[in-house]
C-alpha cells in the first residue's frame, strides 16, 4: 500500500492510496461538513456540501472545487476546507435545500434530531433568501410502521443505499428529474404495496431528516439510533459474522 | 347617510381585530362590528399531515394557550385510535390544563385587567399597565406574577424545559413528572394560594365602584356553554355538555361532545373571517351562547373544592340563575384560579401519578374523532377526519374566541352606546371598548401581548366618507 501525502489546511497528512481527501480530513481531525456521505454505503456526491477547494498550484487558474467525498486523495495535493468562497457556497447549497421543499422545523418529527437542521446552524444560515418552491409532496404512511413525508425529502439516496447495499432489497429508488424528483418504493406503488420491503428498518435510521419516519412518532420525537447503523455496518465490513 | 368610527388594533402577528362602529343619521350607534383573527387557514394545512403530528401543529395555533390545542389535539386522536389512555396520563393532562388555566388566567387578570382596575380606568394610558401596577402596589402585582410562574412552571414540568409543543399525543402523553417536582408543586401551594384568595377579596372590594361597568359591559341574556362532570361538576378537561340560560334554566345537557354539529351551528358573515357559533336548536343570531370562566361558573352545578364552592356561592348572588355580565368574566377568572389551585393540591397525592404506564399505542381504528378540552377561554373543539392509514382529509376547529364572537360584539355595541357622544372619539370610550374585549379575554395578539393597551387607531369618518376625526395610540 503506498502512502500519500497532502496538506489540508496548510497542515501536512498522510493518506493511504484508496482514501478520499474527506477519509483524511475525519482522521486528521478536520471537519468537513456532509449530509449524503453515511459511513457504511458507496459515496455518491449528492449533495455537494462537502466542497473543498484543491490548489491549482498557478494563480492564472483558479482553485478546484470539489466534493471531498468523492475525490481521491494524491500526492502532493493542496486542499482547503474552509474558506470565505467555500462558507459562502456551503450556505448556499443549504439555503437551496431548504427552498427546494418544505421544511417547518417547529413541527417537524426530527425536529432536535435532524441533520439537515444541525448544518443550517453550522453553516450560520439565518434566513434563506430563494423564493421558497413550495410544491406539493406526497405523505405516504401505508406501510404499518413507517412512513416518508416527501415534503422533508433532500434527495440524499442515503435511505437508497442502505436498502441496497446493505439490506440487499433495493426497495427504494429515485424516480424523475431535478426538482421533479421522488424518492419511490418499488416501481412507485405505495410503500405498504411494496413487496420487496421487509420492514428491516435502515432506512428509517438512515435518513437524515425527518422524511423516513417511525409512524406514531409525532414533533421531536425521531431521535435516531444512528449507531446501530455504524454496528451493522462495521460488522459487515469486518465480516465479524463469519466464523 | 351614515358615519363609520374604526377601531383598527395593529398586532405585531399576523391577522388583526378591527372594531368599526357604525353610526346611522342621528349620530346613534347603529351597528358594530368586531372581526377576529383568521383560524381557517390553519385548517386546511393541516389536511395531509399524519394523525400524530396534530398536537404538535395545533399547539402553534396559539402562543398563549398552545396546551388547550394540544390536548384537544390528542383527544380527538384517542378517539380516531378508539383506546382509553391509560389513567396516569389522564391524570397528568388534567394537571397540564389546570397548569395552563392558572397561567393564562393570572396573565389575564394581573398584567391585563389588574392595571385598569386598581389604577382606573380614566388613568393615563402610558402608566395603565402592569409597570404602572408594580408602582401602585407592588405585592400585589409581583403575587400575580408569581401565580402565574407557577402555573407556567407545572407546565414546563411536564412539558419539558423548551415546552415541548407535542406531549400529549393519541393515547397519552410522553412522560410524566420526577418526585421533585410534586414537592416543589407543594411547597408553592400555601403562596399561591393566599394569592388567589387575596385577588378574590380584591375584587370584590372593587364592585362598588364598578357598578357602572357591570352594568353596561356586557350584560344581556345569552345562552352559556361548558363541559360538566357525570354529576355537574366544574369540569375542564373531560365530561359532557351543558347549556343553561341568563336564568341559570339547564336547557340542554349530557351532550356528547361529538356530537357538536347537532347543537353548534357556524354561521358565517361576509365581513369575518371568523365564524359565529350559535346554539342550534335557537337559530342565529338567537342561539347566542358564551363560553370560559363565565359560562363554566354558570354552568356547574358546583366546583367540588371547599374554597371555591364557597366563593362561587358568592358570586351566584350577583345574578338571577346566570351571572350575565360580561365583566365578571374576571371575577370568574380568579375563582378558577382558586379551584384549580385546590384541584392540583388534591391530585398530589394520587398514586397514579407516579406511573410509567402513559401511552397505549394503536393504529387507525376510527375515520373520526372528535377532541374537546375546556381552554382558558372556554370550550374548544377539535373534529377530525383521516383516512385509513390516518392522514387528516378534514379538520374543523371551533375556538372558544370564536364561540364569544357573537357576544363580543354586543358587548362592543352596548358600550359604544352608552359612551359615544356626538362625533369625536373620547379617551374614556378608547378604555372602556378596550376593558369591554378584554373582559373575554379573546386570544389576540393585541389584548394579549401588548403591555398596558392595545394600540387602538380609530377614525371617524363622515357621511361624505371625510375623515372628522382620528385618535391613534
Ligand atoms: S428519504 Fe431521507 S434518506 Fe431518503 S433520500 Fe430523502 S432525505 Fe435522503
Ligand atoms: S457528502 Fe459529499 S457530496 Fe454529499
Amino acid at each position: 500500500m503506498t502512502v500519500k501525502t497532502l496538506t489540508i489546511d496548510d497542515k501536512l497528512v498522510s493518506a493511504r492510496e484508496q482514501d478520499t481527501i474527506l477519509d483524511v480530513a475525519r482522521e486528521s481531525g478536520i471537519p468537513i461538513p456532509t449530509l449524503c456521505h453515511l459511513d457504511g454505503v458507496k459515496d455518491v456526491g449528492a449533495c455537494r456540501l462537502c466542497l473543498v477547494e484543491i490548489a491549482s498550484g498557478s494563480p492564472d487558474r483558479p482553485n478546484r472545487l470539489q466534493p471531498a467525498c468523492v475525490t481521491k486523495v494524491v500526492e502532493g495535493m493542496v486542499v482547503y476546507t474552509a474558506t470565505e468562497r467555500l462558507k459562502k457556497y456551503r450556505r448556499m447549497i443549504v439555503e437551496l435545500l431548504f427552498s427546494e421543499r418544505n421544511h417547518i422545523c417547529s413541527v417537524c418529527v426530527a425536529n432536535g434530531h435532524c441533520e439537515l437542521q444541525d448544518i443550517a446552524i453550522t453553516v450560520g444560515m439565518d434566513h434563506v433568501r430563494y423564493e421558497y418552491v413550495s410544491p406539493l409532496c406526497e405523505v405516504d404512511i401505508t406501510h404499518g410502521l413507517f412512513g416518508v413525508d416527501q415534503n422533508r425529502c433532500i434527495l440524499c439516496t442515503r435511505c437508497v443505499r442502505v436498502c441496497d447495499e446493505i439490506e440487499g432489497a433495493h426497495t427504494w429508488d429515485v424516480a424523475g428529474r431535478g426538482i421533479g424528483a421522488r424518492v419511490i418504493t418499488d416501481l412507485h406503488q405505495s410503500w405498504g404495496e411494496a413487496r420487496s420491503c421487509t420492514s428491516c428498518g435502515k432506512c428509517v435510521l438512515a435518513c437524515p431528516t425527518g422524511a423516513i419516519f417511525r409512524q406514531g412518532a409525532t414533533v421531536a420525537e425521531m431521535d435516531r439510533d444512528r449507531s446501530r447503523l455504524s454496528v451493522l455496518m462495521t460488522a459487515r465490513e469486518k465480516r465479524e459474522w463469519i466464523g | 347617510m351614515t358615519q363609520r368610527i374604526m377601531i383598527d388594533p395593529v398586532t405585531r402577528i399576523e391577522g388583526h381585530a378591527k372594531i368599526s362602529i357604525h353610526l346611522d343619521d342621528a349620530g346613534q350607534v347603529e351597528d358594530v362590528r368586531f372581526h377576529v383573527t383568521e383560524f381557517r387557514g390553519f385548517e386546511r394545512f393541516c389536511e395531509g399531515r399524519p394523525l400524530w403530528e396534530m398536537p404538535g401543529i395545533t399547539a402553534r395555533i396559539c402562543g398563549i394557550c398552545p396546551v388547550s390545542h394540544l390536548l384537544a389535539s390528542a383527544k380527538a386522536g384517542d378517539q380516531i385510535l378508539a383506546v382509553m389512555v391509560p389513567p396516569a396520563a389522564d391524570t397528568l393532562r388534567r394537571l397540564m390544563n389546570l397548569g395552563q388555566i392558572i397561567q393564562s388566567h393570572a396573565l389575564s387578570f394581573f398584567h391585563l385587567s389588574a392595571p385598569d382596575f386598581v389604577l382606573g380606568m380614566e388613568s393615563e394610558p402610558a402608566k395603565r399597565n402592569i409597570f404602572g401596577l408594580i408602582a401602585e402596589d407592588p405585592a400585589f402585582a409581583r403575587s400575580g406574577i408569581r401565580l402565574r410562574q407557577f402555573g407556567q412552571e407545572i407546565i414546563e414540568m411536564l412539558g419539558g424545559q423548551r415546552i415541548h409543543p407535542a406531549w400529549a399525543t393519541p393515547g397519552g402523553v410522553r412522560s410524566s413528572l420526577q418526585k421533585s417536582d410534586l414537592e416543589q408543586i407543594r411547597e408553592h401551594l400555601p403562596e399561591v394560594r393566599a394569592t388567589a384568595i387575596n385577588a378574590i377579596g380584591h375584587f370584590k372590594r372593587m364592585l362598588e365602584q364598578y357598578r357602572e361597568e357591570s352594568q353596561i359591559f356586557g350584560n344581556f341574556s345569552t345562552l352559556f356553554l361548558g363541559l360538566v362532570g357525570p354529576d355537574g361538576a366544574w369540569e375542564h378537561y373531560d365530561g359532557r355538555l351543558r347549556f343553561v340560560d341568563s336564568a341559570g334554566n339547564c336547557i340542554a345537557e349530557r351532550l356528547d361532545p361529538a356530537d357538536y354539529k347537532k347543537f353548534v351551528g357556524e354561521a358565517v358573515e361576509s365581513w369575518s373571517y371568523l365564524k359565529f357559533p350559535y346554539y342550534r336548536p335557537m337559530g342565529y343570531p338567537d342561539g347566542i351562547y358564551r363560553v370560559g370562566p363565565l359560562a363554566r361558573l354558570n354552568v356547574c352545578s358546583y366546583i367540588g373544592t371547599p374554597l371555591a364552592d364557597k366563593e362561587l356561592r358568592e358570586f351566584r348572588s350577583l345574578g338571577h340563575g346566570a351571572v350575565s355580565s360580561s365583566f365578571f368574566y374576571h371575577y370568574a377568572r380568579i375563582i378558577e384560579i382558586l379551584a384549580a389551585i385546590e384541584k392540583i393540591e388534591a391530585m398530589l397525592d394520587d398514586p397514579n401519578l407516579m406511573s410509567s404506564r402513559l401511552r397505549a399505542s394503536a393504529g387507525i381504528n376510527r375515520l373520526e374523532g372528535v377532541g374537546v378540552s375546556e381552554a382558558p377561554r372556554g370550550t374548544l373543539f377539535h373534529h377530525y377526519h383521516v383516512d385509513e392509514h390516518g392522514l387528516i382529509k378534514k379538520v374543523n376547529l371551533v375556538i372558544a374566541t370564536g364561540q364569544n364572537n357573537l357576544a363580543m360584539n354586543r358587548t362592543v355595541a352596548q358600550i359604544a352606546r352608552h359612551y359615544i357622544r356626538g362625533t369625536d372619539i373620547s379617551e374614556g370610550m378608547l378604555n372602556r371598548i378596550e376593558a369591554g374585549i378584554r373582559a373575554f379575554d379573546p386570544c389576540l395578539s393585541c389584548s394579549t401581548h401588548a403591555v398596558g393597551m392595545m394600540p387602538l387607531h380609530v377614525e371617524l369618518i363622515g357621511p361624505g366618507g371625510e375623515v372628522l376625526d382620528e385618535v391613534q395610540r
